[in-house]
């Protein structure tokens, strides 16, 4: 155990010949790229379930409008990541973080903070699909308006268009009163987007949203990702190397709980810095 | 450069979202190696017994109450009348009491059984949850005649003394609430009822609540919703059907009690819409007079009404198993 830690840290070493050692990574993929601005910025951020640490004080800033990768060996941490920046890590039973998460400056886990808020700006995506089976497609849709008591009276308008953007309105526009359950995997995926996408949010976090789906499917998926990058800061999981190369601007590389590696995705993919980073895209691990 | 070889992780655990919930339910996967068919076949003789004792009960019951079943034919479960002395039998007395009496036990227990389920499942902490859910468990672990006693000496004095006073100064106006007060009677007997379906209840709820995926809650969570507003939207209505079925196995328990209600009802065989009035259930009817049942056709009579309980308990077992078995069987979301 602590000889990998100290491993990391001799990796770490080596991939600061970049000025501020104690923010070598971001200042890496910084350099790169002054145009975008920070949607979110993760400060020292420790996550637990109960005693164990599985986020060890990560640091990583995630840029306004891009696609942010999260890459990693399975139970490194990545679907504790994300949860953390919706402030959905802490639903679950004993599990609780420890740092600061900045979303446009503000700390979500400051003291006046609503998680409902943060999660409605803040939306999510889930590995397994989870159109609320009892409601019909319209109501999937349009679930999230009524649960934050918004309004619903132009709901039809809504609904056309959430569904448009996730490709999915010609396809059940004359069935939008069947379960949301009777749709194909891909499907039931792209709903989900739409659901989450009919609350505007700021900020959409998918967690291997694909993982359950075909190639095609898949690859509709990763379509409409390309589209929503335009008003959308995404951070997306995946345990597809191919998928972090094709749409993601930026990859963070975890390990163990620690982040290894953050850099423009061409760079990670190309010249990584790091000799873990490198063995585990190139497939010699994980 | 180090290279320290590194591990292949185990697959985590999914989040809480997905992970299985062990429960009775859906837990009949039964495995496949060779040693396991003797078990199998032995299982299964074993079961069809209890399935061959159900129908021998059933076929000695249409037996013994073949003389009542001749004799009176359908007029046995509309008529008011029964005078042992004059060999007339009419049950309906005894079916409108266990009937309001477990309407009774289930206006009173549904609320506060889900309710508990509810809180047990998705809202207490886990120190609280453990010791409380033991404690309703526990309620089902009191000897009936337990109930019984209680009843008589605490339930229906304080029924006497303040509940149906109370009751009749506010809601007299209604003719359940009306007539002497006399502690004994179908209200005594519901809320009896009550207290002893409440852990059949809270349970299987609990059960069903824990079998709903936890996908949709996050779901919920996820697009903004309070905890309660997530409950309400993504859990309860996909456990609907669950629900449903632990009422009913609640009522089928509430339909065949017959220790503790036979000392609280009054049993008198008179039809009264006042919930203050003595009434008689069939169990209850079944338990007092059989052993003093002079007479074939008396004896019969009593044997038709224990062909009724039955067929009516059994019947709404089997609905209710079917519909909490249905809840983790529903649509799961994927289907790639
Ligand atoms: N509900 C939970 N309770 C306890 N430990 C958990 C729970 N969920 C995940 N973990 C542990 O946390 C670590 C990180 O898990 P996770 O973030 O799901 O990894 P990844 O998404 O990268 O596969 C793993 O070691 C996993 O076993
Ligand atoms: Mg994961």
């Amino acid at each position: 155990m602590t000889a990998i830690a100290s491993s990391i840290n001799a990796f770490r070493g080596v991939a600061s010949s970049v000025p501020d050692a104690t923010r070598p990574v971001e200042t890496a993929a910084q350099s790169r790229l002054e145009v975008a601005s920070k949607k979110i910025e993760v400060e020292k951020l420790h996550a637990f379930f109960g005693t164990a640490e599985v986020l060890k004080g990560i640091d990583l800033p995630i840029y306004s409008t891009k696609v942010t990768a999260i890459i990693g060996p399975s139970g490194c941490g990545k679907s504790t990541f994300v949860r953390c920046i919706n402030r959905m890590h802490e639903v679950t039973r004993n599990a609780r973080t420890t740092g600061r998460v900045l979303l446009d400056g503000r700390d979500i886990y400051a003291r006046n903070v609503d998680a409902v808020t943060v999660r409605r700006r803040v939306g999510m995506v889930f590995q397994k699909p989870n159109p609320f089976p009892t409601m019909n497609i319209r109501d999937n849709v349009l679930a999230g308006l009524r649960l934050n008591g918004l309004s619903t009276r132009d709901g039809e308008t809504i609904v056309e268009q959430s569904l448009s953007r996730v490709a999915l309105w010609d396809e059940v526009k004359d069935n939008l009163g069947r379960s949301g359950a009777s749709l194909s995997g891909g499907q039931q995926q792209r709903l989900c987007i739409a659901r989450c996408l009919a609350l505007e949010p700021e900020v959409i976090l998918m967690d291997e949203p694909c993982s359950a789906l075909d190639p095609i499917a898949t690859a509709r998926v990763e379509a409409l990702i390309n589209e929503l990058r335009e008003r959308y800061t995404i951070v997306i999981v995946t345990h597809n190397m191919q998928q972090a190369a094709r749409v993601a601007d930026f990859t963070a590389f975890f390990y163990m709980g620690e982040l290894v590696e953050h850099d423009q995705t061409k760079v990670i993919f190309t010249r990584p810095g790091n000799q873990r980073t490198e063995d585990y895209i190139t497939g010699r691990f994980g | 450069m180090a290279q320290a070889s590194l591990p292949i992780e185990p697959e985590p655990r999914p989040g809480s979202s997905a992970r299985a919930r062990p429960g009775w339910l859906g837990r009949l996967g039964v495995g496949t190696s060779v040693g396991d068919g003797a078990f199998r076949v032995t299982t299964a003789l074993v079961a069809a017994t209890v399935v061959l004792a159900l129908i021998a009960i059933f076929a000695e019951l249409a037996r013994a109450s073949s003389l009542s079943l001749e004799a009176f034919g359908l007029d046995f479960i509309t008529s008011q009348n029964w005078d042992p002395v004059r060999d007339e039998f009419g049950a309906l007395p005894f079916i409108y009491g266990t009937l309001v009496s477990s309407l009774i036990a289930l206006l009173l227990a549904v609320p506060v059984g889900i309710g508990t389920a509810i809180f047990l499942s998705e809202l207490a902490p886990e120190w609280i949850a453990k010791p409380l859910g033991f404690l309703v468990e526990l309620l089902a672990a009191v000897p009936s005649v337990v109930y019984g006693l209680w009843g008589i000496f605490f339930l229906a004095p304080v029924l006497r003394e303040h509940v149906q006073p109370f009751l009749a100064s506010t809601l007299g106006i209604l003719p359940i609430f009306q007539g002497p007060h006399l502690g004994f009677g179908m209200l005594a007997g519901g809320i009896i009822l009550a207290i002893m379906i409440l852990p059949t209840i809270s349970s299987v709820s609990r059960e069903v609540l824990r079998a709903v995926p936890g996908i949709y809650r996050e779901g919920a969570l996820a697009l903004g919703a309070t905890h309660w507003e997530a409950i309400r939207t993504a859990v309860l209505p996909h456990a609907r059907s669950g629900l449903v079925g632990g009422v009913i196995l609640g009522l089928g328990r509430a339909l065949g009690e017959t220790m503790a209600i036979t000392m609280v009802i009054g049993n008198r065989p008179e039809i009264d819409l006042s919930w203050f009035a003595p009434s008689y259930t069939m169990a209850s009817v079944i338990a007092n007079e059989f052993t003093e049942a002079t007479g074939d056709l008396y004896l019969a009579a009593l044997a038709e009404i224990g062909l009724l309980l039955l067929v009516v308990s059994v019947a709404l077992n089997v609905v209710a198993r079917l519909l909490v078995w249905r809840v983790g069987r529903l649509p799961s979301g994927a289907r790639v």
